[in-house]
């Protein structure tokens, strides 16, 4: 069945990922398996947290997910 | 002259510390806190990265007591306005407030800013309500067009970042001290303790490490060391030294000598 799926390609921190259409911004961070509490870019504007569960992906949608690290 | 209350006003915080740490660099999480613990720091720096997929090792906030200690992310590694802009709303996303190191890059290898779109993206930053710290150059005219914009303290270089090469330029320092109306904080180039008293000695409101003691044989003992001599420097500031002279000046009477 997975073949007659349809699916679409975003761009999630610079790495295409195949996704299926009504997939949102929760759902790829929990497909992360992140320990870390993140911030969410789409397209060059923060997705704020409140709107990850609603956020739907479109087709090249660019995501940048990101942390906090050790820095100076 | 008392130095027990001796507090400073950056933006609507009062921070009584004069001594700022970045988390970079360490061994370990377990250094990073001792060592951040020593320093005296109650403000911290920290950067914003990519997450990786699947990371179960423990995080820099995992070394950071956020309840101690007050979170300030930096734009390090930008090289434009619009990518300093966005590393800043992401860090106000994350729940870090209204803080930011603005760092605009400007050459790879010196790391030295790019005065020019470091005061572009500051302006960006003020009106959008940000409490903007900026890295810049030890230039007068960048730090007064940086204050102009609003600005909450200037962060001139005493050195590349990293360098640990000390006070490069004081009299540019002390030419940004006359004018500047908000704090001056030096930033990069601190190497060992000797160098954060000079900044301190010539009226900075604080300093910024990070390298300076991540690098150090022993970390927690230069951190030690930091503290003591950021806290030096500002109390012989603050009691004003003795003018210099080109000649001896005898400390002990010259009468009543033995014959």
């Amino acid at each position: 069945m997975s073949e007659t799926t349809p699916q679409f390609e975003v761009h999630v921190n610079g790495e295409l990922r195949s996704v299926r259409p009504g997939t949102t911004v929760a759902d790829v961070v929990a497909e992360l398996d992140l320990a870390d509490r993140v911030a969410v870019e789409r397209n060059r504007q923060v997705v704020p947290r409140a709107e990850h569960g609603s956020t739907e992906l479109s087709p090249g949608d660019r995501l940048e997910v990101v942390t906090l690290v050790g820095g100076g | 002259m008392n130095s027990a209350s001796d507090t400073w006003q950056l933006g609507h915080r009062t921070m009584s510390s004069r001594i700022l740490v970045g988390t970079g660099k360490y061994a370990s999480n377990e250094q990073a806190r001792e060592a951040i613990a020593a320093s005296g720091a109650e403000m911290v720096t920290v950067a914003l990265r990519r997450a990786e997929p699947g990371r179960s090792t423990p995080s820099v906030l995992d070394a950071i007591d956020t309840e101690r200690y007050i979170l300030l992310p930096n734009t390090a590694g930008c090289y434009s306005v619009e990518d300093a802009v966005r590393t800043a709303e992401l860090s106000r996303e994350l729940g870090l407030g209204d803080l930011v190191k603005l760092e605009v890059i400007g050459d790879p290898k010196t790391l030295y800013p790019d005065n020019a779109a470091t005061i572009e993206a500051a302006r960006t930053l003020v009106d959008r309500g940000f409490t903007v710290l900026p890295y810049c150059s030890d230039d007068l005219v960048t730090c007064k067009r940086l204050v102009e914009v609003g600005c909450a303290a200037v962060m001139p270089l005493a050195a590349p970042i990293g360098s640990g090469l000390g006070i490069r330029n004081p009299h540019n320092i002390r030419l940004i001290l006359e004018e500047s109306s908000v704090p001056v904080i030096v930033d990069a180039g601190v190497g060992t303790a000797s160098d954060a008293a000079v900044a301190m000695e010539l009226g900075c409101t604080a300093v910024l490490m990070n390298t300076g003691i991540a690098g150090a044989k022993h970390p927690v003992l230069m951190a030690e060391a930091m503290r003591e001599a950021t806290s030096a420097g500002r109390k012989a500031y603050l009691a004003g030294r003795m003018a210099q002279k080109p000649y001896a000046t005898a400390s002990s009477p010259e009468a009543g000598l033995i014959e």
